[in-house]
């Protein structure tokens, strides 16, 4: 047996999301190489070959692959998929974009989000927001997994595979990168960060969001999130949202701060190993799940404990 | 343009989920059903194109039971012109979906398929960019804008670490994410209007398309419960805490 793990990249280094994709690739058993692709992917590919464990990195370069679209990845993997039994991507947005495409061609039924690898057909993952978790098995020949990085550990560091080039694909994909913003921080990211500080509606404003927040997050080297209804009152940009239609998190601390909890919010954090909450409203859900709870006003008790640290 | 926008009715957003004692699934007895709250976007985006001018019709399609029709009579009261019931009991997993959307496209031949980027019940993530492989178009995924560009579309995307925008070649098919728009809530006199519009009623065997499922759910379960913490005095009872636990 073999999987195809695809690597997840930007800016000529390999993100920590593909040594957790490794991880899980070898609960299931088999061989696991990694594909690179990318207009950069030369300068990846030695940074994969070095994850323990990977017997061979693919790498695909070129400028069709720039930006990893959907429609030129699918051209690549799909007819690579003849020497695989599974594929397995991490549950990004870009891992999103591209699964399901491969999927489809392949005739497969896509398995989104997997959590634990019971065996080679056997996987589980939460749906309804979390709120239930299933198990299920599947009947096709080969499996495509998106795989949520907390879930598992990130591969070590220590292998010596070999790197083996694969030819880009050509032709007219129908779509085309024309631009991106990114936001530029010089926090941890949000998903892999071991810390996060997160701020919700009671912040009452932009302003206030960063006056309060960004100081603690920085004293902590953590990454800053925010909960649907901050963003959605535009007090933090929409990247930083935590929660089921958000970003997942599990960071060894996570702190709250006037976070009322609602299940969407919860969805994206409580496999957080330790949650701290600061909030006023003493009945808030998020006190359900915290292990350290603060009822306080937040505009006194953060400052406070920026200073105390 | 003309735009198919695909509805699925799911649990109402707000209702806690049960997990059935047996482990077979959730409870879906006597809950409140609703629109998927990534469709309702993608159906209001739809209205506002052609409220623009840029679409010219609105053909609203759902997979379910005889019910899933209440949710295409809340798709037109908010301004879809017609609307395709695919009568189905069966439990149909999103590469089926995407056949059956690709089936009722080729009747349809719309310029653009308009979807929510997941249904709120199985967080799939994949019937959008499933359709856009079987019918070989190009997708744009999570989107936060789309505009019109000449024959082609730009479609800014909700991506890891900020936003993203790609050009489209139409035929397209696009995935909405939570900011793209508010739904607006129907109006009655539009309500009064929707019962009138048309729903055409298919089944999955007139599309030719084999629904079995792929996946056997081995059982579905409740997720493990956090025990609940203690609530500290002050911040110096924090800082405390969270030194004694290693976490600072």
């Amino acid at each position: 047996m073999a999987v195809l793990v695809i690597a997840e990249h930007a800016h000529s280094a390999l993100s920590d999301a593909t040594h957790k994709v490794v991880t899980a690739a070898s609960k299931f058993g088999g061989d696991v190489d990694v594909l690179v692709a990318g207009e950069n992917a030369g300068a990846v590919a030695p940074a994969a070959a070095k994850i323990s464990g990977v017997r061979k990195v693919l790498k695909a370069e070129g400028e069709s692959l720039r930006k990893q679209t959907a429609e030129a990845m699918e051209a690549l993997v799909v007819p690579m998929m003849a020497n695989y039994d599974a594929v397995f991507i991490a549950a990004t947005t870009t891992g999103k974009n591209i699964a399901p495409r491969i999927a489809a061609k392949l005739d497969v039924m896509q398995i989104s989000e997997v959590v634990e690898i019971i065996d080679s057909s056997t996987f589980v993952r939460p749906i309804y927001a979390g709120n239930a978790i299933m198990t299920v098995k599947s009947s096709d020949a080969k499996k495509v997994l998106t795989v949520r990085g907390t879930a598992f550990p990130a591969a070590e560091e220590g292998g010596s595979a070999s790197v083996e080039d694969v030819a880009a694909p050509s032709g007219n994909f129908k779509s085309e990168f024309v631009s991106e913003e990114m936001v530029k921080s010089d926090r941890p990211e949000l998903a892999g960060a071991k810390r996060v500080v997160s701020g919700g509606r009671a912040l009452g404003s932009s302003d206030k969001f960063k006056e309060v927040i960004f100081p603690l997050a920085d004293k902590l080297g953590a990454a800053v999130g925010a909960s649907r209804a901050a963003v959605d009152a535009g007090y933090a940009p929409n990247d930083y949202q935590v929660g089921q239609t958000g970003k997942i998190v599990a960071p060894e601390l996570y702190i709250a701060i006037g976070i009322s909890g609602a299940i969407q919010h919860l969805a994206g954090m409580k496999d957080s190993k330790i949650i701290v909450a600061i909030n006023k409203d003493e009945e808030a859900p998020i006190f359900q799940v915290a292990d350290y709870g603060l009822v306080a006003d937040l505009f006194v008790a953060v400052p406070e404990l920026t200073n105390a640290l | 343009m003309k735009v198919l926008v695909p509805v699925k009715r799911v649990i109402d957003y707000n209702v806690k989920v049960r997990v059935k004692p047996d482990q077979t699934g959730v409870d879906l007895a006597n809950v409140k059903m609703s629109m998927n709250p990534f469709d309702e976007i993608s159906v209001e985006e739809a209205v506002r194109m052609k409220e623009a001018g840029t679409a010219t019709e609105i053909v609203v399609v759902s997979i379910g039971p005889q019910q899933a029709q209440e949710t295409l009579r809340t798709a037109l009261a908010m301004g879809a012109d017609r609307g395709i019931l695919i009568k189905t009991d069966a439990m149909v997993e999103p590469l089926a979906v995407a056949k059956l959307l690709a089936k009722v496209v080729a009747d349809e031949k719309p310029d653009l398929v308009l979807l929510g980027k997941q249904a709120i019940d199985d967080d799939s993530n994949q019937t959008g960019q499933m359709l856009a492989a079987l019918l070989d178009w190009p997708q744009g995924t999570f989107a936060y804008k789309i505009e019109k560009d000449g024959d082609a579309l730009k479609v800014t995307r909700e991506v890891d670490g900020g936003l993203q925008t790609v050009k489209l070649q139409t035929p397209a098919v696009v995935t909405v994410d939570l900011r793209l728009n508010e739904p607006r809530y129907a109006s009655l006199p539009n309500i009064m209007k929707a019962k009138k519009k048309e729903i055409a009623e298919k089944s999955p065997d007139d599309y030719g398309v084999d629904i079995s499922p792929r996946l056997t759910v081995v059982k579905v379960t409740e997720p493990a419960a956090r025990s609940g913490g203690v609530k500290v005095e002050d911040v110096a009872a924090l800082v405390a805490k969270l030194k004694t636990a290693g976490a600072i």
